[in-house]
C-alpha cells in the first residue's frame, strides 16, 4: 500500500443487512490519492451495494465510510451535497437523462455548479465528449446513440467538473475491446497523469488487471483478497484463481440456494429457477 | 414543459363543447316542460363556470398530464437518472418537480377558462341553431346569471386540482420501485388517486363556496 498523504476513503468496519441477510459483512480498506481500486467479484456479490455505501446512496447498518477525510455516513443530505461536487461518478447504463441532449447532458453539472459562461462550458463539453472519443455528437439525444456511447456520455459528464475522485460502475461492460482500451487509457491518463483516484467495479478482467493499482475482490460479503494486481496474480486463494481465469468449476457457487435466493431483495423466486438448480446439481 | 397545456388544448376543446351542447339539449329538453327555455343560458353558464369546467378539464388534464408526469419521472426513476442527479448534486425536486408544478399551476386554470369558453359556445349552438334563440340575447342572458364570483370560485377550484394533480403524480413517480411493472402501477394509482382526491375536494369546496356562505 502506498503511504502518500492520508486516504482519500476510509471504509471501516461496514455492514450491510437487508433484513436478516447481510449483503457487506464488516468491509475495512482505504483507498489513497492516486490508486485506481479495481472492486471485482460476482454477480449479486455486494460490489454495487458497496459503492453505493460509499458515494452516500446508501446508509450502513453499521459502521463508516469517509471521503476526503469527513465521514459521509452520518451526514445530512446537505452536507453530502457538498461533498459530492467533489467527486464524478459513471453509472452502469450512463444513467443520461432521456429528456436532455448528449451535449446538455455533460453540461448539467457545469451549469448547475458554476458560474462559467456559455461559451467557457461548450467549449469544456466539446473537450470532453473528445476526450471520450464523441465528438459532434452534442446534439443528439440519448436514445439516438448505443448503449456504449451512452456510457462515454455518463463519463464525460462525471468528469465535467475535473474531480479529485471518480467512480465507476461496470465502466467497460458493452463497449468493444478498442472502446474498452480507449476507456482504460483515459482512466490511466487521468489517475497516473494527473493524479486522480479512481474507484471500479468491474469483473471485466482484461481491464481490471490493466488499470489497477489496488485489487478487492468480494465475496460472501467480505473481502476474499486484496494487494497489488501482482500479488492478486499470485494468490493462492482458489476463488481468486477461479474468478480471474473465469472457470466454471471451483469453490464459487454456481447459483444461490432456493433459501438464499427467497431472501435476496428484488427478486422474486421464479418456479423455473427451482428446475435449473436441480439440473445444475444432477449434471455439475 | 408548458406544453402540458397547449397540446392538450385540442382535447379539451372537443370536451368542452360537447359538454355545452349536451348542457343546453338537457336543459332545453326539462325547462321545455316549465316554458322557461329562456333560462337555459343561465343553466349552461353557471354548470360550467362552477363545476362542470373546473371538474372536466382535470379530469382530462389527470388522465393526460398527471399519467405522463407519473411515468416520466417513474422511468427516471428506474433508470438510475435521478440517483444521477443526486450524485451530481442536483435536487431532483428542485430539477424535475418544481418545472411541472408551475406548468400545472399555470396551465389547468388556463384551460379551465379556454374550456369555460368553448363549452358556452356549444350552448350557443344548440339555442342559436334548434331553439331560435338569437346570438345576443343568448350572450346578455348568460352574462346577466353569472357573477364574478361564479368565475373566481371555479377558478380557485381548478388552482385547488392542479396542486392536487401535480403532487400525487410527482409522489407517484419519485416513489417508484420495481422495473416497467413499478411504473405501470405508479401511474394507475396517480390517475386514480388524483381523480378521487378531485373529485371528493371538489365537494368539499362547493359545500363552502355555496353551501356554507
Amino acid at each position: 500500500m502506498k503511504a502518500n498523504g492520508k486516504p482519500l476513503i476510509e471504509v471501516d468496519r461496514l455492514v450491510r443487512k437487508f433484513g436478516e441477510r447481510s449483503v457487506l459483512n464488516d468491509i475495512s480498506f482505504n483507498v489513497h490519492p492516486g490508486d485506481t481500486l479495481v472492486i471485482m467479484g460476482g454477480s449479486g456479490c455486494g460490489k454495487s451495494t458497496l459503492l453505493r455505501h460509499m458515494i452516500g446512496a446508501m446508509k450502513p447498518t453499521s459502521g463508516t465510510v469517509k471521503l476526503f477525510g469527513e465521514e459521509i455516513t452520518g451526514m445530512k443530505e446537505r452536507e453530502i451535497l457538498r461533498i459530492r461536487l467533489r467527486f464524478g461518478m459513471l453509472f452502469q447504463s450512463g444513467a443520461l437523462l432521456a429528456s436532455l441532449t448528449v451535449g446538455e447532458n455533460v453540461a448539467l453539472p457545469l451549469l448547475q455548479h458554476t458560474n462559467k459562461s456559455v461559451d467557457e462550458i461548450e467549449e469544456i463539453v466539446e473537450q470532453k465528449l473528445q476526450m471520450v472519443g464523441l465528438t459532434g455528437f452534442e446534439d443528439l439525444r440519448p436514445d439516438e446513440i448505443s448503449g456504449g456511447m451512452k456510457k462515454r456520455v455518463g463519463l464525460a459528464r462525471a468528469l465535467a467538473l475535473d474531480p479529485e475522485l471518480l467512480f465507476s460502475d461496470e465502466p467497460t461492460s458493452g463497449l468493444d475491446p478498442i472502446m474498452t482500451a480507449v476507456v482504460d487509457e483515459l482512466t490511466m491518463k487521468l489517475t497516473r497523469g494527473k493524479g486522480m483516484t479512481a474507484v471500479v467495479v468491474s469483473h471485466d478482467m482484461t481491464s481490471a488487471f490493466r488499470i489497477a493499482t489496488r485489487m478487492i475482490m468480494l465475496g460472501h460479503g467480505g473481502i476474499v483478497a486484496q494487494g497489488t494486481p501482482d500479488e492478486i496474480r499470485a494468490s493462492s486463494n482458489p476463488e481468486v484463481q477461479q474468478f480471474i481465469k473465469g472457470e466454471p468449476d471451483g469453490p464459487i457457487p454456481l447459483n444461490l440456494s432456493q433459501e438464499e435466493h427467497e431472501h435476496h431483495q428484488h427478486v422474486k423466486p421464479r418456479p423455473f429457477l427451482g428446475a435449473r438448480d436441480r439440473f445444475h446439481r444432477k449434471t455439475g | 414543459m408548458v406544453f402540458i397545456g397547449v397540446r392538450a388544448a385540442p382535447m379539451v376543446a372537443l370536451t368542452a363543447f360537447s359538454v355545452g351542447v349536451t348542457l343546453a339539449m338537457q336543459a332545453a329538453h326539462s325547462l321545455e316542460t316549465l316554458g322557461a327555455e329562456m333560462y337555459i343560458p343561465d343553466l349552461v353558464m353557471l354548470t360550467l363556470l362552477r363545476e362542470m369546467g373546473p371538474v372536466l378539464i382535470a379530469v382530462i388534464v389527470i388522465g393526460r398530464s398527471g399519467s405522463a408526469v407519473a411515468a416520466e419521472i417513474g422511468t427516471m426513476k428506474v433508470s438510475e437518472e435521478i440517483e444521477a442527479l443526486e450524485i451530481m448534486a442536483i435536487n431532483p425536486v428542485q430539477f424535475l418537480v418544481v418545472p411541472r408544478f408551475i406548468a400545472m399551476m399555470v396551465m389547468l386554470p388556463a384551460l379551465t377558462i379556454f374550456g369555460n369558453y368553448i363549452g358556452i359556445l356549444g350552448g350557443w349552438a344548440v339555442c342559436r341553431f334548434t331553439l331560435d334563440f338569437n346570438t345576443a340575447g343568448y350572450i346578455l342572458r348568460a352574462l346577466e346569471s353569472a357573477e364574478t364570483w361564479d368565475l373566481y370560485s371555479g377558478m380557485i377550484k381548478s388552482v385547488v386540482f392542479a396542486w392536487i394533480t401535480i403532487t400525487i403524480a410527482c409522489n407517484a413517480g419519485l416513489t417508484v420501485e420495481g422495473g416497467a411493472e413499478g411504473v405501470g402501477q405508479a401511474t394507475t394509482t396517480a390517475v386514480v388517486q388524483a381523480l378521487l382526491a378531485m373529485l371528493v375536494m371538489n365537494a368539499v369546496l362547493t359545500g363552502i363556496f355555496f353551501f356554507a356562505a
